[in-house]
């Protein structure tokens, strides 16, 4: 009887053709390898994010007077709310993750020559789609750091010639950031973006099927056009295996991984935020982005202010072109990355790149330590046995902000040098000069100390130096080693 | 026999140019439909590029006495243009320095650099900002960092007893106060 009712769906609806036409399609049987599986977990993780993210649509405002207190509410209150926060949250973290393997893996097995141009190219596409998402979602996390991120993308915008502020006029929906920005970037996060990813996913796995996957790479098997297909065609003849179940095995075990991956992290380490309400009043913020942007943020940082327009405005094109030009460019040819030394090495330089500029964005040692004045006390050690004008200067110093951008025992804002060992690299004279002009990243003090302050911050930074270190010297006051400077060992 | 293959002759170029017109005519039909459905839909998207509100207006932070001279307090104010739903967002704070008399500098929160708030402080008489370390002396001029420019000045007048600025949008590189 069930088998009668099988037959007769099918009949109606040739299920089991389509199942040949795409489950069943012959891969390459060493296309059947664990490095394959990434590409199907990042699916995974977009299948996640739709139903987490339509089961949080159920409950969040997207009001800019409201969105917080919904995000609180799904937090607090509601049953569960805060795990599907969580899942939702790690679920982009992970498809983000993944999804770079999944790039890194293509690239470095020459996936992207003739003829899966087009694949990769639909790929570049969903990688930027993806990123879309990480913003617009952070955006929907509508806490400080949101705000503030937003402040961010419209000063980029502003920077671009011409049509500048129309582009901040456009991104911010109004002259502000404001209900209207939210509700545009809700628009895209819900509406716009997952659409096109589900048309250009759609795109991607059609080319999979129609251009077949590609065959584990072997060095010395060059890819030509035109006999490439006939090659090609006579290998799934003479070692093609079913997708199913041969990889799709592998595909469904990393899967499974994936989602007790995304489990573990969101019951663990629980949801993300809101960190603080988006009043932009409340400015004693210190904005970062989610791990996605950390590097762009850092390189913002870094970049020399002289070349900071051109490349913001610059680089992202770049990066297109190259991106979508690669397949063009070096479309034929070897496919292994054993004969590929340019691309392997491409991919650790990028990949490290990314790791070092993100964790220097976590870190962010360019940041001011705000409260470093007045939270981080001088060590014990460095104000013991000194004189009065030393502890005056010892004052100056804290009093003066100097600890936010100068650590001293290891604690305080890491903008400028330590002082723990000034004394040894600057004499009394550049540090007068140093403290009254500024310069090299430093503002100048001059108009906020007067000469008795100075005088005082000099001579206790004059102290500041390792005990069997000398203080350092003018060399052009000539006199024998008495005449010098005695350091002042304690 | 002749006379038959004439009329077929005539009869297929006759479909074929109905064929054909009406193929035009559907063409040219939904081309009109979607560009009499498009053009206000892509007008309506793209609404804000064109930047409707224009900045001028006065806004009141409040009587002279709250600002002390030769202090830099915070004030805030409510954004002239609001929407009923915007909340806390539409509070914007600013930075007010009042050096003597009834002179004034007026700056945005908004660092040069990329727009993230910066904080006064009294004692070294500087501006910080939390993000990428710009640093801006009390007048409001760079003093060390990434920023490119001095921090954004509002325009000011004093009236009734009261200090207002000119307001009302986010300042950006591309459109400083």
């Amino acid at each position: 009887m069930l088998r009668r009712i099988a037959l007769w769906i099918d009949d109606r609806l040739h299920l089991s053709k389509l199942f040949d036409a795409t489950a069943g399609h012959p891969i390459p049987s060493s296309a059947s390898s664990w490095f394959y599986v990434f590409g199907s977990g990042t699916l995974l993780c977009f299948v996640i994010q739709i139903i987490t993210g339509i089961c949080l649509a159920f409950v969040y405002v997207p009001s800019a007077s409201d969105a917080y207190a919904s995000l609180e509410y799904l937090n607090y209150k509601l049953t569960l709310g805060w795990l599907l926060r969580a899942i939702h949250y790690w679920g982009s973290t992970f498809m983000v993750a993944i999804m770079t393997a999944h790039m890194a893996q293509v690239f470095l097995f020459g996936a992207f020559k003739y003829p899966r141009e087009l694949t990769w190219i639909s790929g570049v596409a969903l990688l930027f789609c993806t990123l879309g998402m990480a913003f617009t979602g952070q955006v929907l996390r509508f806490d400080q750091d949101a705000y503030w991120g937003l402040g961010i993308g419209a000063a980029v915008m502003g920077r671009v010639p011409l049509i500048g502020a129309n582009l901040v006029n456009l991104m911010l929906g109004g002259p502000i950031i404001a209900g209207g920005t939210l509700s545009r970037f809700y628009t895209l996060h819900v509406f716009v973006i997952p659409g096109l990813l589900i048309a250009v996913v759609t795109l991607h796995l059609r080319l999979v099927l129609t251009k077949g996957i590609n065959e584990y790479p072997t060095p010395g098997k060059l890819v030509e056009k035109g006999a490439y297909d006939e090659e090609y065609k006579a290998l799934l003849k003479k070692e093609g295996v079913p997708f199913f179940p041969t990889a799709a095995s592998k595909d469904l075990v990393f899967a499974g991984l994936v989602t007790l991956g995304i489990m573990f992290c969101a019951v663990v380490f629980g949801p993300k935020g809101p960190i603080g309400a988006p009043d932009p009043t409340l400015i004693d913020t210190t904005p970062r982005p989610d791990f996605f942007f950390l590097s762009l943020f850092a390189a913002l940082a870094l970049l020399p202010d002289y070349l900071e327009t051109p490349i913001i405005l610059a680089a992202p094109a770049v990066l297109i072109v190259i991106l979508f030009a690669l397949p063009f460019i070096s479309g034929t040819g070897e496919k292994s990355v054993r004969r590929r030394p340019v691309a392997a090495l491409s991919v650790i330089v990028v990949l490290l790149a990314l790791v070092t500029l993100a964790y220097l964005g976590g870190n962010s040692p360019w940041s001011p330590h705000m409260n470093a004045w007045s939270g981080n006390a001088v060590p014990e050690k460095f104000v013991k046995g000194r004189s009065p004008l030393e502890l005056r200067g010892a004052a100056a110093l804290q009093n003066k902000q100097c600890r936010n951008c100068h650590s001293l025992g290891g604690e305080g804002g890491q903008r400028g040098p330590a002082l723990d060992n000034v004394a040894a690299r600057l004499t009394s004279d550049q540090l007068v000069r140093q403290v009254i002009q500024g310069g090299g990243n430093m503002p100048a003090y001059g108009r906020n100390l007067s000469p008795a302050e100075v005088a005082a911050l000099v001579a206790f930074m004059r102290t500041l130096h390792a005990p069997n270190e000398m203080p350092a010297r003018d060399s052009a006051v000539p006199g024998p080693p008495g005449a010098r400077e005695k350091p002042t060992i304690k | 026999m002749a006379i038959n293959e004439n009329v077929s002759n005539r009869m297929t170029h006759s479909g074929r140019s109905r064929r054909g017109f009406l193929l035009k005519l559907s063409a040219a039909l939904n081309l009109l439909a979607a560009a009499l459905i498009g053009v206000p839909v892509i007008g309506f998207l793209l609404s804000s590029f064109r930047r409707r509100i224009r900045p001028g207006s006065w806004i009141s932070l409040g009587s002279l006495e709250t600002f002390p001279e030769n202090q830099t307090r915070l004030a805030t104010f409510r954004n002239p243009y609001t929407r009923p739903w915007d909340g806390t967002t539409a509070d914007i704070p600013c930075w007010v320095r009042r050096t003597e008399g009834e002179r004034f500098q007026v700056f945005a929160i908004n660092c040069t650099h990329l727009g993230c708030p910066v904080r006064w402080f009294q004692e070294s008489r500087l501006f910080m900002c939390p993000c990428h370390g710009g640093v801006f002396y009390e007048d409001g001029s760079h003093a060390a960092g990434p920023p490119p420019r001095g921090l954004y000045e509002y325009k000011y007048k004093v009236e009734n007893g009261h200090l207002w600025i000119e307001g009302g949008y986010l300042p950006t590189l591309a459109e400083p106060t």
